[in-house]
This record gives C-alpha cells, sequence and structure tokens, in this order.
C-alpha cells in the first residue's frame, strides 16, 4: 500500500493506494501516528483503495473517533468493493462519506 | 485439492492470500467474488496466526478447491492449536454509535457475510474451518 500525504494547514489528505489488510495497516497507523499534531481535519481518499479487511478498519475507526472530537473526518471516493466492506460492518453510518 | 503448509504467523499472510488467488485466476472467479473470498481467507488465516498457538508459533494447513459448474470454491483451515469455534462469539452490534464501537469480531462477521458456508468441526486434535461459495 502506498500512502501518500497532503498537508494544507490544518488540513490533513491521506491518498490510500492498494490494499489495507493485516500488513499494511500498521502503515496506516504509523502515519497517522506522526502526521496528525496540530491536523483538525482529516480526509481519505481511497479511490485507489481495493481492499480492506478488519485491521484496516480499526486503524480507520480509531482515526475517526480522533478526529469526531476536533473538526472530523471525511473519507471519499469509496469503490464499490470497499463500500461492501463499509456497509457490511455499519462503517457506512459512522463514517461521512463523499 | 491444492494445499498450502507454513506457520501461522501474520508474515505469511500473502503467501495464502496468493494461494488461493492463482487457484481462483485459473478458474476465471469473477473479481467481486475473489475479493470476498480473499477477505475471508484473511480473517481466518489472521485468527489462526493471532490466538491459535499464542504465545508459541505452529503450522496451518490451507487447501482450496475451485470446481463444479457453477463454480463452488471450497477452502479449508487446519490447525492443532487450541481448541476454539469461531462461530461460537457473538455477533458484533454494528448499529451502535462511534464511540461505542469495537473492532472485535468484524473479521468473522466478514466471514460470514462474504461466504454461503462456513462450518467449524474439532477433530483429532485439530481445528477444522470449512467456507464455501459459489461464485
Amino acid at each position: 500500500m502506498v500512502v501518500t500525504q497532503k498537508r494544507e494547514e490544518k488540513h490533513l489528505v491521506l491518498t490510500l493506494e492498494g490494499r489495507l489488510d493485516t500488513t499494511t495497516a500498521p502503515q496506516l497507523e504509523e502515519v497517522l501516528k506522526s502526521s496528525l499534531g496540530g491536523v483538525t481535519h482529516l480526509t481519505l481518499d481511497l479511490a485507489k483503495l481495493v481492499y480492506v479487511s478488519s485491521a484496516g478498519l480499526r486503524v480507520i475507526l480509531g482515526a475517526q473517533k480522533q478526529m469526531s472530537k476536533l473538526d472530523g473526518m471525511v473519507v471519499k471516493n469509496v469503490n464499490e468493493t470497499v463500500m461492501d466492506v463499509f456497509e457490511v460492518t455499519g462503517f457506512k453510518e459512522i463514517l461521512t462519506l463523499e | 485439492m491444492k494445499e498450502i503448509r507454513l506457520p501461522a504467523k501474520t508474515e505469511n499472510l500473502k503467501k495464502v492470500i496468493d494461494f488461493v488467488s492463482s487457484e481462483l485466476e485459473i478458474h476465471s472467479c469473477p473479481l467481486r467474488a475473489k475479493f470476498q473470498i480473499e477477505l475471508a481467507v484473511e480473517e481466518i488465516f489472521v485468527n489462526i496466526a493471532n490466538y491459535a498457538y499464542r504465545p508459541e508459533v505452529g503450522e496451518a494447513t490451507v487447501r482450496c478447491s475451485v470446481e463444479g459448474e457453477p463454480l463452488q470454491v471450497t477452502v479449508q483451515f487446519f490447525d492443532r492449536g487450541k481448541e476454539y469455534n469461531p462461530l461460537s462469539r457473538e455477533a458484533p452490534d454494528t448499529s451502535l454509535p462511534l464511540e461505542d464501537r469495537e473492532i472485535g469480531g468484524l473479521g468473522i462477521l466478514l466471514v460470514k457475510k462474504n461466504m454461503d458456508t462456513i462450518d467449524y468441526e474439532y477433530r483429532e486434535g485439530k481445528n477444522i474451518l470449512t467456507i464455501k461459495k459459489k461464485v
């Protein structure tokens, strides 16, 4: 998985490309840990994310919980297969999807 | 049925996914179904890797067959770890508000939702989990 960061003042955009699974979820967790300082609004762009498992959901949930205390988190460009996972797990209701 | 046997460690997840994927590709499994099966395989294998032998590491065997018309995919997982039926676990409440959400149990939920059947048995000291899906 490739994570690309783009920061505009207090807004951070993370673009995820590839597979967010047991093997790669720690990588996203690490990026979040090191990059969220001073960030009040987070966008996850999943246009190029082709796969997500429960390990990835755990990290996304953690980010959502953390950002909900600030200005929030938006998840955008979710493809069909990833959306299936969000739907089955009820993540569709707790995430702000665009 | 083809088979792969390897230490049950999360580092080996890719090998297991590649093994199952290549069987699916040989039979031209549709992409969406392939994704759903890969997801189920990841959740089960990682569960074995994390819990079956903890704190030790043991072996897992994964068997895969793709046959019939329509295609029926069968994946079986064997381990000699602690007896554990993942189906006995209570389903997570996927309607809870954000602050009450926990991640436990979502893996097995994803297996149930993406496969047609899932069967567990404990036989001769082995946990045997069989998942099937028509594609």
